[in-house]
C-alpha cells in the first residue's frame, strides 16, 4: 500500500469546509474561528492532531455495500441503527417494534434539540456539518429492557471525513442500554463524533462504546451526559483502534444522589495512540463518581489519560474515586497520565491514583508456584488488568462477547515480564 | 525425599542462607523455627523457585532430581508446593478460574484428562469444607480483600487441590486467631499422608500444638544450629532463642 502524500496541515480547516457541505454558515465560522488545537493547547499537549490536518479530506460518501459482516453484539436482540460512513443506512437497520414511549431513529428523520456549545475545533466542526446518527428516547417510567446497538461501519480511506452526533434521552425513572460499535475497513478515513446523554431524574443508563476502529483510521468522539437526581449512570470505552483515537468525556452531575460509573479500557498496540480526556463536574452534594481507566499498551504504542474531577461549591459529601492503570508491555510505549482534582467544597471524600508498571513480577510468580507456565501466567494477569474494566460492564451478552473479543486481541499482543 | 546440602544462598551479593544442610523424609513433619531475619523466609523463597536470589553453593536433591535446576511450574509438577506467607492479590484474576487451570496444568504433566467446570466445582466443594471456607469467595479475584485468615486458609485449600508430596509451609500461622489457626492445623494433617512430607517454617510455636512435627530445626542467621526432637519447640518457647545464640559464640 502506498501512502498517500501528506496535504498541507495550514489550509487544513479550509479543506475540510470545502470537502464538507452544509448550510450553517455561523457553525462553519465558529470552526474556522476556533482553528484545531496545537500542541500548546494543555488539553491536547500529549496528542498532535496534525495526521488528522494532513490528510486528503473528503465528505465520506453513501455506500450501499457495507455489511455488518462480523460486527460485535450480533446475538443480542433489540433495535439497531446503523449509520455507513455516518449516513443512515435503512437496509442495515431495524428497529422493529419498540414499547409506548420508547423512539429509536436517525437523527434525520424528526427533531432534535440542539447541542451544547461546542468547546473546540473538532465539536464546532461536527455541529456545523454533522451528516446524521442515532436518536434513542425513552419517556418517563418505562424501563426498555432491550439493548439499543448503535453500529457506525467505515468503508471510506484517505480522508473520508464523517460527522454524526448521538442523541440518547433517559426519562426520568426510565432505563435503557445503548451499545456502540466503530469499525472500519481501510485506513486513513476519520471520524468525528458527539453523543450527548441525558438521564432524568432516576434514570438508569448503561452506554457501551466499543471502538474497534481501523488501525490506520482517525477518531475523535465526544460523550456529554448531563445527568439529573438520583440518575444511575455507566459509561463503558473500550478503546482497540485507531491511529489517533480521542475521546472527550464529559459528565455534568447536576441533582443530588447521583452514581456516575466512568469505566474504560485501552489497549493500543504499533503506531497507535489513544487518548481519553475527562473532565466530571459534581454541582450538587451527595453524588458518587467513580473513573476506572485501564490500559494495556504494546509496541511503540501511546495512550493518554487526563481525568479532571471538579467539584463545584457547595458540593459537600462528594464520593469521587479516581484509578488510571498501566501496563506496559514494550519498553518503547508510552504512557502520559494526568489525574487532577479540583475541590471547591469542605465535606468531600475524593481519591486519584496512577500507576504505571510492567508486569507484576510477584504475581507471575505466585501463579508458577502454583504449577501455571510464565507464558499462562502472564496471559492470566494481562487478562486480568482488562477483565477487571470488561466485567464492570452490566448488559450481561454484551459483556460476555466483550470479555472474549479483548482476550483474543490480548493474545495478539507481546509483552515481556519485568524482573 | 528432600536432601538439602551446604545450600547458600543470597540477594544482591549479601549471603543470607550460609550452609543449610536438611533431609526429609517421605511420611515426616519438620517444623524450621528461628528469630526475625534467620533466613527462614529465604529458604522458602529458594526452594520455590523464586527469581532474584543467588544459589553460591550447595545442593537440593528433591526424589534424586536436581530440584534448582527447575523451574517454579516445575516443581509444583514434580509434586513441591509452597503455602505463602504473604499470598499475593491479583485483581480480575477469578479464583476458581485460576484454581482450575492450576489444577488442569497438574493433570495435563501427569496424563490425566482435564477436569470439566463441573467436575471441578465438585472437586473444591469437597475441599473447601474441609477449610471452612465461604464458597463466595471462590467467585472472587484471587486473594483480593481476602482477610488474612481466609488467605491463609485459602492458601491450604490450593494444597488440598494440588494435592503435593512435599509441601512448605510459610509462616501459615502468622496473623491467624486460635480458631481459624486450629482450622488451617486440620486442613494441613488432613493431608498429612505416609507417602508424603511437610516442612513448616514458624516464628511462634504455637503452631506446633496442632501440628505435630518429628523434627524441630532451629535457623540462626542462614544455618540450622540445632535440631531435636519437637519438645525442642517447648523449650524455644520457654526461654527464646538467645541461649542457642550464645550456645553456639560460646
Amino acid at each position: 500500500m502506498v501512502a498517500p502524500a501528506h496535504m498541507n496541515a495550514e489550509d487544513a480547516v479550509d479543506r475540510l469546509l470545502a470537502a464538507l457541505p452544509g448550510s450553517d454558515a455561523a457553525g462553519r465560522a465558529r470552526f474556522a474561528e476556533l482553528g484545531f488545537p496545537t500542541p500548546r493547547d494543555e488539553d491536547w499537549r500529549f496528542t498532535p492532531v496534525k495526521p488528522i490536518t494532513e490528510l486528503n479530506f473528503s465528505a465520506a460518501p453513501v455506500d450501499a455495500d457495507a455489511t455488518l459482516e462480523g460486527c460485535v453484539f450480533a446475538a443480542i436482540d433489540g433495535p439497531q441503527l446503523v449509520f455507513v460512513n455516518g449516513h443512515y443506512s435503512e437496509a442495515l437497520s431495524q428497529v422493529g417494534e419498540v414499547p409506548a414511549g420508547v423512539e429509536v431513529r436517525p437523527m434525520s428523520a424528526g427533531d432534535c434539540p440542539a447541542p451544547p456549545a461546542p468547546e473546540d475545533a473538532f465539536g464546532a466542526l461536527n455541529a456545523a456539518t454533522v451528516t446524521d446518527g442515532p436518536f434513542i428516547s425513552v419517556a418517563d417510567n418505562v424501563h426498555f429492557e432491550s439493548p439499543v446497538r448503535v453500529y457506525y461501519l467505515s468503508t471510506g480511506r484517505n480522508g473520508a471525513t464523517a460527522n454524526v452526533r448521538g442523541y440518547i434521552r433517559a426519562g426520568a425513572n426510565s432505563q435503557v442500554t445503548v451499545l456502540e460499535s466503530w469499525t472500519g475497513k481501510q485506513a486513513g478515513y476519520f471520524n468525528n463524533a458527539t453523543t450527548e446523554l441525558h438521564a432524568a431524574d432516576n434514570a438508569q443508563v448503561e452506554h457501551v462504546k466499543f471502538q474497534d476502529e481501523h488501525t490506520g483510521a482517525f477518531h475523535v468522539g465526544g460523550l456529554h451526559t448531563a445527568l439529573g437526581r438520583d440518575a444511575r449512570v455507566a459509561h463503558h470505552s473500550l478503546a482497540l483502534g485507531g491511529r489517533i483515537a480521542r475521546n472527550n468525556l464529559r459528565a455534568h452531575l447536576n441533582g443530588t444522589g447521583i452514581e456516575a460509573v466512568l469505566n474504560g479500557l485501552y489497549l493500543p498496540r504499533a503506531g497507535q495512540l489513544i487518548d481519553h480526556h475527562m473532565v466530571v463536574h459534581h454541582a450538587q452534594p451527595h453524588c458518587d463518581s467513580h473513573e476506572y481507566f485501564n490500559g494495556i499498551l504494546d509496541d511503540d504504542s501511546r495512550a493518554v489519560f487526563h481525568g479532571r474531577i471538579h467539584v463545584h461549591k457547595g458540593a459537600d459529601k462528594t464520593d469521587a474515586k479516581q484509578t488510571n492503570k498501566n501496563l506496559l508491555l514494550s519498553d518503547s510505549a508510552t504512557i502520559d497520565t494526568k489525574p487532577q482534582l479540583e475541590i471547591y467544597a469542605d465535606d468531600v471524600k475524593c481519591t486519584h491514583g496512577a500507576t504505571i508498571g510492567q508486569m507484576n513480577a510477584e504475581q507471575i510468580f505466585y501463579l508458577r508456584a502454583r504449577g501455571l507456565d510464565e507464558e499462562s501466567a502472564r496471559r492470566m494477569i494481562m487478562h486480568a488488568f482488562a477483565g477487571e474494566i470488561v466485567e464492570r460492564i452490566q448488559c450481561e451478552a454484551a459483556r460476555e462477547e466483550l470479555d472474549r473479543l479483548v482476550w483474543d486481541r490480548l493474545e495478539q499482543m507481546g509483552g515481556h515480564v519485568a524482573a | 525425599m528432600l536432601e538439602i546440602k551446604n545450600l547458600q544462598a543470597g540477594v544482591e551479593g549479601k549471603a543470607i542462607l550460609k550452609g543449610i544442610d536438611l533431609s526429609i523424609n517421605a511420611g515426616e513433619v519438620h517444623a524450621i523455627m528461628g528469630p526475625n531475619g534467620s533466613g527462614k523466609s529465604t529458604l522458602a523463597q529458594v526452594l520455590a523457585g523464586r527469581e532474584g536470589y543467588e544459589i553460591t553453593d550447595g545442593s537440593v536433591r528433591y526424589n534424586g532430581e536436581d530440584l534448582l535446576d527447575l523451574g517454579p511450574e516445575e516443581r509444583v509438577r514434580e509434586g513441591f508446593f509452597l503455602a505463602f506467607q504473604y499470598p499475593v492479590e491479583i485483581p480480575g484474576v477469578n479464583t476458581t478460574y485460576f484454581l482450575r487451570a492450576a489444577v488442569n496444568a497438574l493433570r495435563e504433566h501427569r496424563g490425566e484428562a482435564e477436569l470439566s467446570a463441573v467436575e471441578f466445582l465438585k472437586l473444591m466443594r469437597e475441599k473447601i469444607q474441609l477449610l471452612e471456607l465461604d464458597e463466595s469467595l471462590l467467585k472472587r479475584s484471587v486473594n483480593e480483600g481476602f482477610s488474612g485468615g481466609e488467605k491463609k486458609r485459602a492458601e491450604i485449600l490450593q494444597m488440598a487441590l494440588l494435592d503435593p508430596k512435599f509441601a512448605v509451609l510459610d509462616e501459615t500461622d502468622s496473623g491467624l486467631d486460635i480458631d481459624a489457626l486450629k482450622v488451617v492445623a486440620g486442613g494441613v494433617n488432613h493431608l498429612k499422608r505416609a507417602d508424603n512430607a511437610q516442612l513448616v517454617i514458624t516464628h511462634y510455636q504455637r503452631l506446633l500444638d496442632y501440628i505435630v512435627p518429628d523434627h524441630v530445626h532451629v535457623l540462626v542467621d542462614g544455618r540450622i544450629v540445632k535440631s531435636g526432637p519437637k519438645e525442642l519447640a517447648l523449650e524455644l518457647e520457654e526461654r527464646g532463642y538467645d541461649w542457642i545464640i550464645e550456645e553456639q559464640s560460646a
